[in-house]
């Protein structure tokens, strides 16, 4: 599959929605695919199955502040530098790269660096939406090792990462993406072709695009794109249930930083007054309530999103007043075994709830 | 005695105000020469009140002009791009993403050269002169005068930008230098592409506000002029004629601004009605709310401020497709029937039946609901009350609908109805506590221009670890009213109208964002007399 400019467009638009209200704005990534695309051509995307078991495949993406990376542009080299490095390391040629998450504007990161080493990127990643820390890659969860990792900056700074426990790989990442500016590109938990067939979550640049692609489509027909945007989710088979959970107005919003994170909770209201939404978020929302009861939890996505345009909303862009809808979508099947809750269920994030399927409490409001 | 002038698209509107009154005003048709056609409404307004030129303490324009050029791509200037934030950035170059035929009239030549700050305010890489000054010859020799000085991280620490300014204007002493801090926020593509556009009006600008200042002279006033600016505070004329991208969403200010000032309301929603649309804004202790979006202009993402307005197709020129032959219909489906958006804008006095015409518009009805009495009723075709009800009703229905949409909260507001089709907007509305038409409404921009104060934004980055909240707050205010003071604010009237405080996730020390806004009313002139100030 090539990923031309339309298709870089829409898979911005999807992975947006899929960051779940974090992983930061794609726009700046878009802004680089295009530029590299008017440089070297459409992009390369392959499926799994092309892969040889024995190949090496490598997660990467950017860590840090999205406020700093809008203001510290990359440079281009630091994917490369990191990636290279590996090469040596590992004593032989990466075959293709991954995102580490498809949500936010990582979805969009490897590419850049795919077509600098002229290699394809898998279609798949890590997290099957994001997360705000690496330890919350499916990866980890299997029991993989992030290491060797390599932290690279704008400035040519490089940092190589050994360690056993993948918890300390993210604090120690974590404090040198601080320490080099606030910014950094992170290349992690490298992969046999085998281990990437075996763990990564199949298909997810894909639905992204399909997802994104279905948003553009029912805009420029002046159709309900949030209608075709669940159809195009549960047609990925990945997503199987999407749907609407509030309709409404920003009433109320209450946020501060917590050991480096933006945490908060917004509240919603309907138009009629009688009902209303509280979202909880750290960094990413995490858990949704309709008039005292939980609809939504986290690994389930939760994305504000424009009312008109399905625009999809940041947590750090929510304000006062916004008048949008609050979309839940099933999380991949992966994400939602026993083992994975451990890292990315509600009580990962300090719930005293068990993880309960979107699907199973069917909250949806009519369309 | 200050005197306000709007010149809009389809109208010039001008003010004589003195001691808060409005003392004369005047509406006309925007001339093609705006030279003449802003002398000809100060004149007006003069004649009218019979006060001599002399006694002008100030002249405020607000103007469309800059928008339209780069929307039409006409009169750019060929732009020098000097960025400092390497080695960061070089992977998206300067005017990534922009439209081709705007790039072209641009002709840009881009220097990347090493420079920045981070965001915890170190050097990312120290100022190559010598590098910056090859660049500047090259620029010179290239004839190209307008250039635009962009750095990392600027908004916190503008230092290095003037820094820059100051070695490129030693080899290019003609240049045109916009430096991105005076423009934007943090966001450094949209900041680089305001900065960009703005460098591309330099020609332009520097015409269009000396012909207003010819405009002036040529009546007798010598009083200092103003361009008004988005935000609703003032730029001088040099500070216009250097950054007119600061002063393109001054419309729907003044238009808020006046409204707000007219009705003795700090806090309500103002609609604008015009002939194509109704703008529709939130205000705030006398401010427009600004817009949290990035503005797209002529097809750039930009985040210089701008105001939050929604327009809606609901304007006094607007056309109400309707079927003549159920004109009488005792029943109407909702489908049957559509409101806008297109509309006769300035043809409504040729084209309206009201006025002789053939086209159904907005105006019509409100004529044979008995709610204005200009034009003439025996052109109006007959319509039955139950039509009437319904074509009232969409547009009550739109109307409620604009107003929901830029409320912040749910409890009911006040409404300033303004501009010269205020008449369209009903005495009642839901979630509206009431509507106030203030007197003078139609020239509700031309007093916002009038009354615009001395301004000045200035945002940092703040750890809340190492500078307690409060003191943090005061100390980015404290560097605010100096600003404004340097702007000619008038120390004793400083006020601060918003503080805007965004933490900022994975960076350690509680970081925040704080931006603070001050203004204060314009100091008069040493030549006039305290007494005369407005």
């Amino acid at each position: 599959m090539l990923l031309d400019r339309q298709a870089i467009g829409d898979l911005a638009l999807g992975a947006a929605f899929l960051g779940s209200g974090g992983g930061g704005d794609p726009y700046y990534a878009t802004l680089l695919a295009e530029a590299e695309l008017e440089r070297r051509g459409p992009f390369e995307v392959i499926g799994l199955d092309a892969l040889a078991d024995d190949a090496l495949v490598v997660p990467c993406g950017w860590i840090g502040a999205p406020t700093v990376s809008v203001e510290k542009l990359p440079n281009g080299r630091e994917a490369i530098d990191g990636l290279r490095r590996l090469e040596e390391i590992m004593g032989r040629r990466i075959d293709a790269v991954i995102p580490i998450e498809i949500g936010g504007s990582n979805g969009l990161a490897p590419l850049f660096a795919a077509a600098r080493l002229g290699i394809p990127v898998l279609d798949c990643d890590g997290m099957g939406r994001a997360f705000p820390e690496s330890q919350m890659a499916i990866f980890n969860i299997r029991g993989l090792s992030a290491c060797p990792s390599i932290l690279t900056d704008a400035s040519g700074s490089l940092s190589l990462i050994e360690t056993d426990d993948n918890l300390a790989h993210e604090r120690l990442a974590r404090a040198l993406s601080v320490a080099v500016g606030g910014i950094a590109h992170l290349v992690e938990y490298p992969l046999t072709g085998r281990e990437a067939k075996d763990h990564a979550i199949h298909g997810t640049i894909t639905a992204a695009r399909d997802v994104g692609a279905a948003i553009r489509t029912a805009r420029g027909r002046s159709e309900d794109p949030f209608a075709a945007m669940f159809a195009a989710l549960e047609a990925t088979g990945l997503y199987p249930h999407a749907g609407v959970l509030f309709d409404g107005k920003i009433t109320d919003i209450e946020r501060e930083t917590k050991d480096g994170f933006s945490v908060g909770r917004v509240v919603f209201e309907s138009f009629d007054g009688a009902s209303r939404m509280e979202l909880d978020f750290q960094n990413e929302n995490l858990m949704a309530r309709r008039d005292g009861a939980v609809v939504a939890m986290v690994p389930d996505i939760l994305t504000v999103m424009d009312r008109e345009t399905a625009d999809s909303i940041t947590t750090e862009r929510l304000k006062y007043g916004q008048r949008a809808k609050v979309v839940g979508a099933a999380a991949p099947a992966i994400l939602r075994e026993e083992r994975a809750l451990e890292f990315v269920g509600p009580r990962a994030f300090g719930y005293a709830q068990d993880y309960i399927p979107i699907e199973e409490i069917g909250a949806w409001l009519k369309p | 005695m200050r005197i306000g002038v709007d010149v809009g698209g389809t109208n010039t509107d001008a003010v004589l105000m003195d001691q808060g009154k409005v003392l004369a005003w005047t509406k006309q048709p925007t001339s093609a020469d705006v030279e003449t056609g802003v002398a000809d409404a100060i004149r007006s307004i003069l004649s009218q009140s019979g006060v001599s030129p002399a006694r002008i303490a100030s002249v405020t324009i607000g103007t469309t002009h800059f928008v339209n050029a780069l929307v039409e791509r006409r009169e750019l200037d060929r732009v020098g791009v000097l960025r400092l934030a390497s080695p960061s950035g070089e992977a998206l170059p300067p005017l990534t993403g922009w439209p081709r035929d705007l790039v072209e009239c641009i002709d840009r030549r881009c220097y990347l050269l090493p420079g920045g700050y981070e965001v915890d305010g170190r050097e990312m890489a120290s100022l190559d002169e010598n590098a910056l000054r090859a660049a500047a010859v090259e620029l010179r020799d290239d004839g190209v005068t307008a250039i635009a000085i962009t750095c990392a991280f600027s908004p916190i620490n503008a230092e290095m930008e003037h820094r820059a300014a100051a070695i490129v204007r030693e080899s290019h002493p003609d240049a045109t230098i916009t430096l991105s801090s005076e423009i934007g926020r943090i966001g450094f593509i949209e900041r680089e592409n305001s900065a960009i556009l703005n460098a591309a009006l330099t020609t332009l600008a520097r015409r269009v506000v000396r012909s207003f200042a010819r405009a002036c002279a040529a009546i007798g006033v010598s009083a200092p002029l103003y361009i008004s600016q988005n935000d609703g505070t003032l730029a001088s004329a040099t500070q216009a004629e250097a950054y007119p991208v600061m002063t393109m969403g001054s419309g729907p200010t003044n238009s808020m601004r006046g409204a707000a000032f007219l009705s003795g309301l700090g806090d309500a929603i103002v609609m604008d009605v015009g002939g194509t649309t109704t703008d529709i804004g939130a205000l705030s202790s006398g401010y427009p709310r600004e817009s949290a979006i990035s503005a797209d202009i002529g097809g750039v993402r930009t985040n210089f401020r701008m105001p939050d307005v929604l327009a809606i197709g609901l304007g006094g020129g607007t056309r109400v497709h309707l079927d003549p032959a159920l004109y009488g219909a005792t029943e109407l489906d909702e489908a049957a029937f559509r409101i806008g958006p297109d509309s006769l804008g300035y043809r409504l006095a040729q084209e309206g039946m009201l006025f002789g015409g053939n086209t159904l518009t907005t105006s019509d009805l409100a004529r044979l609901a008995g709610i204005v009495s200009f034009g003439s009723a025996d052109g109006l075709p007959v319509l039955s009350s139950t039509v009437l009800a319904a074509l009232q009703a969409r547009m009550r229905t739109m109307l409620e609908d604009g107003v929901d949409r830029m409320k912040t909260a749910r409890g009911a507001v006040p409404v300033l109805a303004v501009g010269g089709g205020n008449f369209l907007i009903p005495d009642d509305l839901r979630g509206v506590s009431q509507v106030i038409r203030p007197p003078h409404a139609e020239v509700a921009n031309a007093v916002g221009a009038a009354i615009a104060q001395a301004g000045a934004q200035v945002e940092r980055v703040i750890s809340y670890e190492a500078m307690d909240r409060e003191a943090a707050i005061e100390h980015v205010a404290q560097l605010a009213r100096e600003q404004v003071l340097t702007n000619g604010g008038d120390p004793a009237t400083l006020a601060t109208v918003d503080i805007e405080e965004t933490p900022l996730s994975y960076l350690p020390g509680r970081a925040v964002q704080v931006r603070v806004r001050v203004v204060a009313d314009l100091l008069p002139p040493p030549s006039i007399g305290a007494s005369h100030a407005a």
